[in-house]
């Protein structure tokens, strides 16, 4: 079943229980990137061009939080009627940054506080041409977590 | 300071929504800032214009666009564009060729007309643009500001009234001003009525498209003595330093920030006016006025710990006490800021250069801020590279 719903962004993650987002890590300075880079590295003191894709943490800690109360404009895709969602930006240790996704359906902003401890997950969103949907990543507060 | 220029002129067109062209607003400001510099066009020989994307071919060489407008003269042009922060950029070119000493007197202009609504990416299936891939999966403009306002209320405590104070305090300092697109004043019991858009946002506490223009005419000192303006206020430093990697704000359009595995976390904000206040040989407790980038209400009290007009995670008790209001301690957008005037891309960093102006000369009417003798901006363009001017006399 799930294996035919598409992901909404080709090789941006992985799918199934455990997902992970997929990004690159420059081979000489070891830096982190999402999106993946592939051209050549941002830190100003490496000129490598060389990079493995590697999957990113899929846990992380809640550094803020807020959500959408109205629809957004195209290329974004809204169920009708439109759901406000939530959107999390969450700290990942290992990498040291911070990544953007929205929260999974059924969490408000009243569930959420800084600090918590998010999992990455994958959930079908609408789409225009795929009225299965298709997948995207979001973040969810791990088991016991949600305030 | 001998890397110092004069602003010997100012105009601005009124912000709105007026359905003209932006080259309409332009030469309106440029005709009031040559008016006010009291010289003539002809004396101009660098026009700096900052470019407006939305407006097609005569937006991409506004610096040509304004000087046909205004009378072909055989000046030369530069055109800058660096999103909000394109005006500063716009008057950095202009200094610099007049402290190069290639040119004595400069007009420095910015207009943009805005579309309704929410500002959209441009349309097809673009997944290498990350302003695509954002808007496609649900991270619209007002989600960066309601992010930052978040971890304001998370960390230092700050609360919606706090931010709907910022609101209120804005709509009264531009309630008299002639510029600006909303005179209305509010109280914070219409802020909390307002729709929320982003949580903790409400739609008045973040700011609005608007049209409008904004001029300036700089100078050499020597220039301006010549003319007797010796005395004109002056631009003492311009900054619009880029981040250093590994920058540590999520910024639009970005869906990440850079990892800090091998390199510390930056905060871009806080270092921009760092190389200003070196520049001008000034600190933060000279500051008379600052006129900020309050794109949302929250991020005014960002800029006043990025400005060090307080330490940081202190901005909410500043402007609880009122130090921040006209009258205050130190005044914190005095002109209404984007609250009152809404965004004119690039104008709207002209337009503070501008307020500085007005408010070091003693015209600021109503709202003028007593004694103001150093005035300091800030202003952010995309990716999180900005600008700050100061202004002193
Ligand atoms: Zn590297």
């Amino acid at each position: 079943m799930s294996e035919a719903i598409k992901p909404v962004l080709d090789g941006w993650f992985t799918t199934g229980d455990k997902p992970h987002l997929l990004g690159s890590q420059c081979a000489n300075c070891k830096t982190y990137y999402f999106p993946k880079l592939e051209s050549f590295c941002r830190n100003p003191d490496c000129d490598s061009s060389q990079f493995a894709i590697v999957e990113l943490s899929r846990t992380g800690t809640l550094w803020s939080f807020t959500n959408a109360c109205y629809k957004p404009p195209e290329p974004y895709v809204a169920a009708e009627p439109f759901e406000p969602y939530a959107i999390a930006a969450v700290e990942l240790a290992k990498e040291k940054m911070v990544v953007l996704g929205q929260v999974v359906t059924g969490v408000g902003v009243e569930q959420l506080k800084a600090g918590l401890k998010m999992e990455l997950v994958v959930e079908t969103v609408p789409d225009a041409d795929d009225p299965a949907g298709k997948l995207v990543w979001k973040w969810k507060p791990m088991a016991g977590e949600a305030a | 300071m001998s890397g110092e220029i004069a602003v010997i002129g100012v105009g601005m067109h009124p912000w709105g929504k007026w359905g003209r062209s932006f080259v309409d607003y332009g030469v309106a400001a440029a005709q009031e800032a040559l008016a006010d510099a009291g010289i003539p066009w002809r004396d101009v020989r660098f026009v700096s214009g900052a470019a407006t994307m939305r407006c097609g071919y005569p937006g991409y060489v506004a610096g040509a666009t304004f000087a046909q407008a205004l009378g072909w003269q055989g000046a030369e042009v530069n055109t800058s564009y660096a999103a909000c922060a394109s005006g500063s950029q716009a008057l950095a070119a202009a200094r610099s060729k007049i402290l190069a000493g290639q040119a004595e007197v400069a007009l420095v202009i910015g207009a943009d007309t805005t579309p309704k609504g929410f500002l959209a990416p441009a349309k097809g299936h673009r997944p290498d643009d990350p302003d695509w891939v954002r808007f496609r999966v649900g991270i619209t403009n007002p989600t960066y500001f309601a992010l930052y306002a978040r971890r304001r209320m998370e960390i230092y405590g700050d609360t919606q009234d706090d931010f709907a104070a910022v609101k209120v305090k804005n709509a009264e300092h531009g309630f008299t001003n002639p510029k600006a697109r909303y005179r209305k004043t509010f109280t914070a019991e219409d802020v909390a009525a307002s729709a929320m858009v982003a949580d903790p946002l409400r739609l008045m506490d973040i700011c609005a498209t608007s049209d409008g223009g904004a001029a300036l005419i700089v100078c050499s000192l020597d220039y301006a003595r010549r003319i007797g303006k010796a005395n004109a206020p002056r631009i003492a430093a311009i900054s619009t330093v880029t981040p250093t990697f590994a920058s540590s704000v999520i910024e639009m359009p970005d869906l990440a920030t850079d990892s800090a595995v091998v390199a510390d976390a930056q905060s871009f904000r806080a270092a921009l006016p760092m190389k200003a206040y070196e520049e001008a040989g000034i600190g933060p407790e000279d500051v008379s006025m600052a006129e900020v980038y309050d794109l949302s209400t929250a991020l005014e009290l960002d800029w006043m710990e990025d400005l060090r007009l307080c330490g940081r995670g202190e901005a909410a008790a500043m402007l609880r006490e009122g130090a921040t209001k006209i009258g205050g301690r130190l005044p914190v957008n005095p002109s209404g800021g984007l609250a009152c005037f809404g965004e004119a891309v690039p104008a709207q960093a002209l337009a503070q250069v501008c307020e500085l102006t007005w408010q070091l000369r003693g015209q600021s009417g109503q709202r003028q801020v007593e004694g103001a003798k150093v005035g300091i901006t800030a202003n952010q363009g995309l990716f999180g590279h900005g600008s700050s001017v100061i202004v002193t006399r």
